[in-house]
């Protein structure tokens, strides 16, 4: 049918390649992480700049008349105030879990980040929009996301002034199923991971500012 | 049945499809788009199966084991992430749009201007 490989007997060369390739050469165990950030490390940073430029106009889209306030919100149940205050912190936990073993186990930068993400959403879920807005700053929020998106670049750049080509790996391989096995792919997945969570918070602040404003005007 | 993964990422794409073109509503828009994308991850995943092996993580596995197609997995990715970028691009034009007509109903903007 079109071409299309039957379903369970898939042959295509490139993955066959890099599964035998990851260990022994990239000394990292988990090949969909090593295939985003070392073998199409290139076009990561490409996705990386889609996910910029798309908050970017977001944000220029949705920008002016939000004056920063302060609303009085009581969230009444203890319970749910317990797991706002719980939540987001093993979420966190697990977010840089996803990112920091990217290398080892399944996870990397662009999960983890969402992940981490998540963990203030919550917070603005559970805990109310006072407790949230002092992590959708932006500008707290936008430094880190333009520290995540140009040091990929600057990782890559790096490579460049030591001699070799563009993104190559600087650090040397790790031991295969440590923390630090990917080299400067790591430091590749970091930079993804604080990116894409930078990203999404800035996202949902504008949102939520959005979903704030309107409220506070019609009670006027 | 060999044919069926395919024929379910086709419905779901044909299913997104309907949704945005029948939509009177542009969030709801939005959220149809992002079910047709969605066919491309099951497209994507169904291709890159290979049956009975584990995923291309050597943790715990000697390499040489099959796995499988990483490559597919990694494409995934990128697709998730540009779905959501556009997801996020389209809500907040459907917000700027509310904001200066007052309505997300498609066919109403048309008709306001002409």
């Amino acid at each position: 049918m079109a071409g299309l490989p039957h379903f369970g007997h898939y042959r295509g060369p490139y993955g066959v390649v890099l599964d035998r390739l990851a260990v022994p050469e990239r000394h990292v165990e988990n090949v969909v992480n090593a295939t985003t950030y070392d073998f199409r490390g290139f076009d990561t940073m490409g996705e990386e700049f889609i996910l910029f430029s798309a908050v970017t106009g977001v944000v220029l889209l949705l920008r002016g008349g939000k004056p920063r306030r302060h609303r009085e919100e009581i969230v009444r149940s203890d319970l749910v105030r317990v797991i706002g205050g719980v939540g987001p912190a093993l979420v966190v936990v697990l977010g840089l879990w996803l990112v920091a073993f990217g290398f080892v186990t399944p996870g990397g930068g662009f999960q983890g980040g969402v992940a981490l993400a998540g963990a203030t959403t919550v917070l603005f879920v559970t805990v109310g929009y006072t407790a949230w807005s002092r992590f959708g700053d932006e500008r707290i929020l936008d430094p880190i996301e333009s520290l995540g998106a140009g040091g990929y670049v600057v990782v890559g750049l790096a490579a460049l002034a030591s001699g070799l080509p563009f993104l190559a790996n600087i650090l040397g391989f790790g031991t295969p199923g440590s923390i630090r096995s990917g080299g400067s792919a790591d430091l590749l997945n970091w930079a993804a991971g604080i990116e894409v969570a930078a990203a999404n918070v800035i996202l949902v602040a504008e949102f939520v500012e959005e979903y704030i404003a309107p409220k506070v005007r019609a009670r006027r | 049945m060999s044919i069926l993964p395919y024929a379910v990422a086709v419905w779901i794409f044909v299913v997104g499809i309907y949704g945005v073109v029948t939509s009177r509503n542009l969030i709801h828009l939005a959220v149809c788009l992002t079910v047709v994308q969605s066919s491309t991850y099951v497209l994507l995943l169904a291709i890159g199966y290979v049956r009975g092996a584990g995923p291309p993580i050597f943790d715990a596995v000697p390499v040489g084991t099959r796995t499988v197609d990483p490559v597919v997995q990694a494409l995934s990715l990128t697709d998730i992430v540009v779905s959501v970028t556009v997801l996020a691009l389209i809500l907040a034009l459907a917000l700027d749009v509310h904001r200066h007509s007052g309505t997300i109903d498609p066919d109403e903007i048309a008709e306001m201007h002409g």
